[in-house]
């Protein structure tokens, strides 16, 4: 698996020392670890990671420094991949945090997704490859939103959808689901047909086309 | 029951009412402003009478001091009357510069010195007639039926005679309240007061939110992390790994219930991103496909956002819980100062505010801060409820003109 460095910005104390131990346990170092937006901004700065991983909200406002000290390293170092993560998932951050994006890898994660330590871990290796990665949860709420063509989508659609914004592979997918990869290949093949979409060979670029049209 | 006024101790059952203070406060009332309004006209004329002997020019100069005197007393014996009879009246003696305190002394000179001769004479007529017959007994030319009958019909109309002094003193003294209590400054504090009340109460709810944020809510994520650790050292078909499973799963479920209950109390994007950002939020949540057109222009007063929302939320909790629906709409605009939003969907409607406490408590909200909830749900559909928030002030750039 590739090492990755890591800065981890993370106010409360206990979170950030369990992820930084879950982190290093998994291979990656992390040269710093931050409890607010500003230093985050400093260390990435100083250290010039591989990836950046930043919980929402931080002080000193408590509102969304962690997404506004991303988007402010992204614009100084366009290929900072990324990762925020946030106790819920508010489609509104999760599109300011795609528009923002000028292609490097992004993510947006519930914070509880943290629990399912190998997903998490193959997340932020997808993401520092320069993959998006979007919580199921953002699809969940952006599907609800769109529905007259969505209707003929079946459940398990859905969930591949979920998968796929995700930025999983086919394979992953059809681990996930404990189905075959020419499963998975039909499925998605059935959904892009029916949102209008081009067949897309690569992940990252299949994500962004969903959620753009999710989104539209 | 309390009576406030003597016009409210009017109505109360007679015995109750003959046995209170209420009438004798009545009197005191219309005899103090009558003794000093008929008092000096009195001085006056008496002023005037004596002028051959003290000279014209003493005589108009003292009734102007008389007369003057009277008024600056009129005042604060005003003031002292209506307490008299209005035991909520709060008449606020206003510095003579003020308006409000020129209107006061107008208004007081007006009812002590035009108007008490007549509190005066209802007084005297109410009680004069009764007196007449009690003391009837004692004229010179009493015949016998007279000075018998006359006290037996004394006696009975002396209770009967509080009833007009009440009547004709309360009226005086809703007039002088009228004038006297300055509603704007009740109305201004009440609504104040009010808007205190449901700033604190917003505080309490976000401090709320952020103790269960920066508490439980991280524990919890920390502790789904270590059980996730955990689970990776176990060998994957253990009764260890099982039960680790379960912990997992247990710990996340509670996970996601308290993020929902944290949402209830204070949804962050809402603090963060506004109204519309919000409400499309919940949009996509809801079980029942939402359209969303809210455009406003610009931030608006927490207070009005807050109300809002959580108006919209209980509109959108009740169409998926009720109403049967295949599609809603929320609408909204700012016009002219006011927001509108309306919340539409074509259910089976029926929708009755009686009924359950949601969609009382959300008028009791919405009207917290001075706004109305209409509400149309016609049995069979579909059902609109619109509610109207004025916005006082603007927050932001966009709007600062």
């Amino acid at each position: 698996m590739r090492q990755l460095r890591i800065v981890l910005a993370e106010d409360a104390v206990l979170l950030r020392e369990g992820l930084v131990s879950l982190l290093e346990r998994f291979g990656h170092s992390v040269p710093a670890a931050v409890g607010d937006g500003p230093s985050l901004v400093a260390a990435a700065r100083e250290h010039r990671p591989d990836l950046v991983v930043a919980d929402v909200r931080m002080p000193p406002a408590f509102r969304d420094e962690g997404l506004r000290a991303v988007r402010e390293l992204q614009g100084e170092q366009p290929h900072l991949a990324a990762v925020v993560l946030s106790q819920y998932v508010e489609q509104t951050f999760a599109e300011e945090l795609l528009e923002s994006r000028h292609g490097a890898g992004t993510g947006y994660l519930l914070k509880d997704r943290v629990g399912d330590v190998e997903e998490f871990m193959d997340a932020l290796v997808r993401v520092a490859d320069g993959g998006m990665v979007v919580d199921p949860e953002v699809v969940r709420q952006l599907l609800a939103r769109r529905r007259d063509p969505l209707g003929r989508i079946t459940p398990r659609e859905r969930e591949v959808l979920g998968l796929m914004a995700e930025g999983r592979s086919n394979a992953a997918i059809a681990r996930a689901l404990v189905v075959t990869e020419a499963a998975v290949a039909k499925h998605i093949a059935g959904i892009l047909q029916k949102l209008d979409l081009p067949p897309a060979p690569d992940d990252h670029r299949r994500v962004l086309a969903v959620l753009a049209y999710l989104r539209g | 029951m309390i009576n406030r006024t003597v016009l409210e101790a009017l109505t109360s059952r007679p015995v109750g009412f003959l046995r209170s203070s209420w009438p004798w406060r009545s009197l005191l009332h219309l005899l103090s402003g009558g003794v000093l309004g008929v008092g000096t006209w009195l001085a006056v004329g008496g002023l005037f009478a004596a002028r051959e002997r003290i000279g014209l020019g003493v005589a108009v100069v003292c009734a102007v001091l008389v007369t003057g005197f009277a008024v600056l007393l009129s005042g604060p014996l005003e003031r002292w009357r209506l307490r008299l009879v209005d035991v909520a009246a709060t008449p606020v003696r206003q510095g003579l510069r003020t308006p409000a305190g020129l209107r006061g002394l107008g208004y007081g000179a007006v009812s002590v010195l035009a108007v008490g001769w007549a509190d005066l004479a209802l007084a005297m007529v109410a009680l004069g007639i009764p007196g007449v017959l009690l003391l009837a007994p004692w004229q010179p030319d009493a015949v016998l039926w007279a000075s018998v009958g006359g006290p037996v019909a004394g006696v009975l109309l002396l209770p009967v005679a509080a009833y007009p002094i009440a009547a004709w003193a309360g009226a005086r003294g809703a007039l002088s309240r009228a004038v006297l209590s300055s509603h704007e400054v009740e109305l201004t504090e009440v609504r104040r007061s009010r808007a205190r009340l449901v700033d604190a109460y917003e505080a309490e709810r976000r401090r709320i939110e952020r103790d269960l944020h920066d508490g439980a809510q991280q524990r919890l994520v920390a502790l789904t992390m270590k059980l996730g650790l955990a689970a990776l050292d176990l060998p994957p078909d253990s009764r260890a790994a099982r039960e680790v499973a379960e912990a997992h799963a247990m710990a996340k479920d509670a996970l996601s219930e308290l993020r929902e209950l944290i949402r209830g109390v204070h949804p962050q994007v809402l603090t963060e991103r506004g109204l519309p950002a919000a409400v499309r939020d919940v949009a996509g949540r809801s079980p029942v496909p939402v359209d969303v057109d809210l455009e406003l222009p610009c931030r608006i007063a927490e207070s009005v956002e807050v109300a809002a929302y959580f108006a919209i939320c209980e509109a959108l909790t009740n169409t998926a819980r009720h109403g049967a629906a295949t599609r809603c709409r929320v609408s909204g605009r700012l016009v002219s100062a006011t927001l509108m939003i309306e919340v539409y969907d074509d259910g089976r409607g029926g929708a009755d505010p009686a009924a359950g406490s949601g969609l009382t408590g959300l008028a009791d909200r919405v009207a917290a801060v001075d706004g109305r909830m209409l509400l149309s749900s016609p049995a069979g559909g579909p059902t609109r409820l619109r509610v109207e928030i004025p916005v006082g002030a603007y927050e932001g750039e966009a709007c600062g003109s």
